[in-house]
């Protein structure tokens, strides 16, 4: 039995005030709040065994080894990973993104090679294949989105030229919440021989993921969006993709043996990562893992599906706050994009922080998206998690309400 | 639930006026001057451009933009106290502002020349929106600096 308000005592930070009313926390898609377990985890760490991993004999070090290993393979088990040497741990999306396109496409993408992304990409799964693909000679094309804000794969078939290398698309968008057919487009990716990246940091905190089942080559996500601390992620790859990768950084720790000429590296995935690892922050990841496997991820799932669904008809009592992205849940996370034409996001913002609502305002690390695709300037933006209640849905839409008072008001004092 | 009245600090009625109703609407077709400004932060967008006359000074003023209230009403009022200034009064002017957004006070005798710009001063209570209410400024700024570098 799904137990919202047992979830929310596990959250220490759920218990604050701002601005002297209760905090109403809905800026998850940003990064998510750490239950009691994932705190306790880290500080475990750094007052019990702190050492460093894979090297050194004493009892602090094996533990410590043994504990962020652990780790690993909770990640692997949590997506279905075959092994736990899939993961490779790095900073976060951004970084396991930056790894893939510094390493595997350095070698694999050339002048008239072809890379795919989506329309609906947050700039962590732009930006590097744009670099790679102007460095390379290689062109970049578009997955472009439908009038629905889904993805539209009616012409994946003309898009995915033997010539693509890559295809690298967001599970769930950030700003619009639509959940892709990821399997549907690794499928195509690999009949023309392709790679398929997924950047899963949205999704990977909110649904069951299988990696074995979407048959993805690489998959990105963030330890901080899934109850996780910051400063920690995880890259998945298929072992033979990592295998025959060159490393990324080099030093420490990725090597085999050295000498002063030369160097062979490390097993995989220890040869991705160079210098001492985020060791604390990968253990309190582990715990995350654990907590989130407790709840079960498809009761997470179906708790932000319900959540968005009341959401969503409290949202259209608000003819004045026209909102973006699919309206069948089933292919939607828990995101609610909006915006109020005569009101700029980011005053919206303002006010609902005066009545406790953290929301986030702007273009979402998605710029190309909400100014070419959206035609707004920017907007405001809440996002559920699992801790998330219908009474705060009710706050952000009181808040709201407040919002258009507050300027409609201040519009009719100079009148 | 109340709003509380911290919020009617940085949104007076003066700057919602100017949000609402903007002066010195439009780009000049051929201006001696211009610049742009963009904050990623929240997407604000300003555009600003300014004709001068035979001794210097500056005779016209056009801005668009787009973005949030405090940006767009600070942009608002920075183009009604720029006609008649030299380019170096206009950037004393905008130290003057950065200076006050800094954690400065205006002099009262700054005071009675900015007018409606004082009523900013609430921005300083809220520090993420100082650069929103900077945008136009720094905007102008760079816009000088530009035309100097060209005349050179």
């Amino acid at each position: 039995m799904y137990d919202v308000a047992k979830i929310r005592k596990d959250f220490p930070i759920l218990d604050r005030e701002v601005h002297g009313v209760p905090l109403v926390y809905l800026d998850n898609a940003a990064t998510s709040q750490k239950p009691r377990a994932v705190i306790q985890a880290l500080s475990d760490y750094y007052e019990r065994y702190n050492a460093n991993v894979h090297r050194g004999a004493h009892t602090l070090a094996i533990e410590a080894t043994d504990a962020y290993e652990e780790a690993r393979a909770k990640v692997a088990r949590f997506i279905n990973a075959p092994s736990p040497e899939n993961i490779v741990f790095v900073r976060n999306t951004t970084e396991a993104i930056n790894l893939v396109a510094h390493t595997w496409a350095v070698a694999n993408v050339g002048a008239g090679d072809r890379i795919v992304v989506t329309e609906m990409e947050h700039h962590s799964n732009l930006v590097p294949w744009q670099h790679v693909a102007r460095v390379g000679g290689a062109e970049l094309k578009l997955m472009a989105m439908t009038s629905g804000y889904e993805l539209d794969t009616s012409d994946l078939d003309e898009l995915l030229t033997p010539a693509t290398k890559l295809v690298a698309l967001t599970h769930m968008s950030n700003v619009l919440g639509t959940i892709t057919p990821v399997a549907e487009v690794v499928a195509a990716a690999h009949r023309v021989g392709a790679l398929a990246l997924i950047d899963a940091a949205q999704s990977v905190p909110h649904m069951p993921v299988d990696v074995q089942a979407l048959d993805c080559d690489f998959m990105a996500f963030s330890g901080h969006k899934m109850l996780g601390p910051t400063g920690i992620g995880v890259l998945y790859a298929k072992a033979d993709v990592l295998e025959e990768m060159d490393p990324f950084l080099r030093g420490g720790e990725m090597v085999l043996e050295v000498t002063y000429e030369d160097a062979t590296w490390n097993q995989v995935p220890l040869k991705f990562e160079a210098g001492t690892p985020n060791i604390g922050d990968a253990i309190a990841l582990g715990a995350a893992v654990d907590y989130l496997s407790a709840l079960g991820m498809d009761d997470v799932r179906e708790h932000e599906v319900a959540l968005t669904r009341y959401a969503m008809e409290r949202f259209a009592e608000l003819e004045e706050v026209p909102t973006f992205g699919p309206s069948d849940l089933s292919v939607r996370g828990g995101v609610v994009s909006f915006y109020m034409s005569e009101i700029h996001p980011h005053d919206i913002g303002q006010v609902l922080d005066q009545v406790g609502v953290a929301i986030r305002a702007g273009h979402h690390c998605a710029m190309p998206l909400v100014r070419s695709r959206l035609n707004v300037p920017a907007t405001a933006r809440a996002s559920f998690y699992l801790y998330n209640t219908e009474a705060e849905v009710d706050a952000l839409i009181d808040g709201l309400n407040q919002v258009l008072r507050y300027f409609g008001d201040a519009a009719s004092k100079r009148a | 639930m109340q709003l509380p009245s911290e919020l009617d600090d940085l949104y007076q009625d003066i700057i919602l006026d100017h949000y609402r109703s903007p002066r010195h609407q439009g780009l000049l077709h051929d201006p001696d001057l211009r610049g742009e400004g963009f904050n990623p932060f929240c997407g604000d967008q300003v555009v600003l451009t300014l004709g001068l006359d035979g001794a210097g000074r500056i005779a016209e003023v056009g801005f668009e933009g787009q973005g949030c209230s405090i940006s767009q009403a600070s942009a608002s009022m920075l183009t009604g106290h720029l006609e008649g200034k030299t380019l170096e009064e206009a950037e004393a002017l905008v130290r003057t502002f950065k200076g006050v957004m800094q954690g400065g006070e205006f002099t009262p005798e700054q005071e009675d020349d900015l007018g409606d710009i004082v009523a900013l001063e609430g921005v300083k209570r809220f520090p993420i929106r100082i650069k929103c209410a900077l945008l136009g400024w720094t905007t102008l700024q760079d816009a000088i600096s530009a035309y100097r570098k060209t005349r050179d």
